[in-house]
């Protein structure tokens, strides 16, 4: 019996644009606590099952359970206001913004009275004290994140979504186009989020070994499809790789 | 403990002192204007230092710079209101014909505002939600809202609401504009830096998609951006008309327009979106402003301040993509 709730549950999630079909019948399961690594080929559907989860996307069928509750996710608000954060592979930062009000941007937090002005000073040390707590180490919060390294900015994002007192945080490709250096840092930071518990993750990744280092489960999709579900520590590379294999044979015989 | 640390590669930079000069764009721009005010007064001692040509000066920068601020609050978004300049020509005539009609003189002002608010409006809706780049949908309106002037005016100036008091406080008096245009530069600058309109409007020219992802509404930011620039605009239109007491259907115009978008450059706010500054854009129409009077009391002529005017627009483009650019990559 689940005494638990599990912190998001899909079951066979639909999602249609036009003709397209983008998700052809998805369920997944996100368990409290853990990390869910998610893998597969370009427009295997990974980047709108996110869309779906964040609510950016609605699906065309399908339902959704966040924390045990079904719930058709209406917008990106809505979403948040659940508890579901995402950091997108285009980080949603703005260049010329400070790290602080990048880390406050769309919950800034504002003086009471009729003006609703921007208390600054409030977001400066909380996001100073977001960013110590985490173990993310910039020279002032007051910098452009412009002035960031890639692996700095990535940090930003991810403590911009765990600030906001994320349950469920999605994380969409968060090693992309980083050296091995900066993605061991993000990596040791992931790791740190998760023991800190009280959040569950789901990672889109694309790089075998490194999702199956980090996370506790793994998920394949292909075309649309979840093809393959097992736990990261009973499971391989070479058994993932062997199943992306027969499926490339597949299809160049069928010469779809 | 591990932490996400580049503190190596950030030392070698220079961060603090390329941050000051990437921030101080207006401190950069008003040194010009100091410099070039130092100059002129030297050159002619009647410069400065006289009621007459200062509120000369006054009265070049006020509605150059009113115009400014809404062409930054869109600039920064990556927009533009080509059609401010009519605009301008056209909210004094719907004040007129409201006022004609028996309304009270300051019902009949807003009228006129709310008129050049709704050119805004459809500038900002056709841009949103049509999709067309905003440099045609407001070229169109330029057009459309010049014809629409000329033709409800037929082509001829009316004078402005008649009083004592009403017309000396909407720019009649010497010194009304100036007082405007630095309070409505207050207002807009709070705007711009202190509030989540002015926040989400900055995120949203650098990152668009970004700024959307994280809940932004992009297009409502948009719409209303293209509204104040309206609004601006055809209040100016209303201060300069009672300022020269006539209301004609030829003022402002396209020179007012591009004079506005040129103090936002020279201002420090670029034309590419995702950052700019009000102050820098008042202190931009004043370097124009003083380079208009200055040389104008020396003795050059139209043609030749208007070779001065497209210089100084490439002098601060330039020196703003490149010094800063450089000065960010802590080259200089």
């Amino acid at each position: 019996m689940a005494d638990v709730p599990d912190a998001l549950r899909g079951e066979d999630i639909v999602k249609r644009f036009g003709a397209v079909t983008a998700l052809d019948g998805v369920s997944l399961t996100l368990k409290q606590g853990e990390i869910l690594g998610v893998l597969g080929d370009n427009g295997a559907g990974k980047s709108t099952l996110i869309k779906i989860l964040t609510g950016f996307h609605q699906q065309t069928s399908g339902r959704l359970f966040v924390g045990g509750e079904e719930t058709m996710l209406r917008s990106v608000d809505h979403a948040r206001a659940l508890g579901i954060e995402c950091v997108y592979q285009d980080l949603a930062l703005a260049n010329s913004l400070s790290i602080y009000h990048n880390m406050f941007l769309n919950r800034e937090i504002i003086h009471r009275g009729p003006f609703r002005l921007l208390n600054n000073r409030a977001m400066r040390s909380r996001a100073a004290e977001c960013l110590e707590e985490i173990g993310v180490h910039v020279p002032s919060v007051d910098l452009p994140v412009e002035q960031l390294s890639g692996g700095q900015r990535q940090a930003i994002a991810v403590a911009r979504a765990v600030n906001s007192k994320a349950k469920i945080l999605l994380l969409d490709e968060p090693l992309a186009a980083m050296g091995a250096r900066e993605a061991g840092l993000i990596i040791d930071l992931i790791l740190r989020l998760k023991e800190k518990g009280g959040l569950s993750i789901v990672m889109i990744m694309h790089n075998y070994a490194q999702t199956l280092d980090i996370a506790d489960r793994v998920m394949l999709m292909q075309r649309g499809r979840v093809t393959y579900q097992r736990d990261a520590a009973s499971t391989s590379v070479a058994e993932l790789m062997d199943i992306v294999r027969r499926e490339y044979r597949a299809m160049r015989t069928s010469g779809r | 403990m591990s932490s996400v640390t580049d503190s190596k590669k950030l030392e070698r930079r220079p961060g603090l002192w390329s941050r000051s000069i990437v921030r101080s764009s207006e401190i950069r721009i008003l040194a010009v204007a100091l410099i070039l005010s130092a100059y002129f007064e030297v050159v002619n001692h009647d410069f400065l230092l006289t009621g007459a040509s200062l509120q000369n000066l006054s009265q070049f920068i006020a509605p150059v710079a009113i115009i400014a601020f809404g062409e930054i609050m869109l600039m920064i978004g990556g927009e533009i209101d080509l059609s401010a300049g009519m605009v301008f020509a056209f909210a004094p005539f719907i004040m007129h014909f409201a006022h004609e009609a028996g309304v009270p003189a300051w019902i009949a002002l807003l009228l006129g505002v709310l008129a050049a608010g709704i050119v805004g409006l459809v500038n900002g809706a056709v841009t949103v939600y049509l999709r067309i780049p905003s440099f045609v949908t407001t070229l169109g309106t330029l057009f459309f809202v010049n014809g629409f002037t000329l033709t409800i005016s037929r082509g001829t100036p009316v004078p402005p609401p008649e009083g004592d008091t009403f017309p000396a406080i909407m720019g009649a008096w010497g010194y009304s504009e100036i007082i405007w245009a630095i309070s409505i530069a207050v207002v807009m600058h709070v705007l711009l830096r202190h509030t989540r309109w002015g926040l989400h409007t900055i995120a949203s020219g650098a990152n668009s998609l970004g700024a959307s992802e994280a809940g932004i509404h992009v297009k409502r930011l948009k719409l209303g951006n293209f509204i104040i620039a309206a609004l601006l605009a055809g209040f100016t239109g209303i201060l300069e008309a009672f300022r020269i007491s006539s209301i004609d259907p030829q003022a402002g115009g396209n020179q007012i327009m591009f004079l506005a978008v040129a103090a936002a450059v020279i201002g420090g706010t670029p034309l590419a979106g995702g950052s700019g500054t009000i102050i820098g854009g008042l202190i931009g129409a004043a370097v124009l402003g003083i380079l208009n009077d200055g040389f104008t009391l020396i003795g050059i002529n139209a043609f030749t301040f208007n070779m001065i005017l497209g210089a100084a627009i490439l002098a601060a483009m330039i020196f703003n993509i490149h010094v800063v650019r450089l000065a960010r990559k802590g080259d200089l």
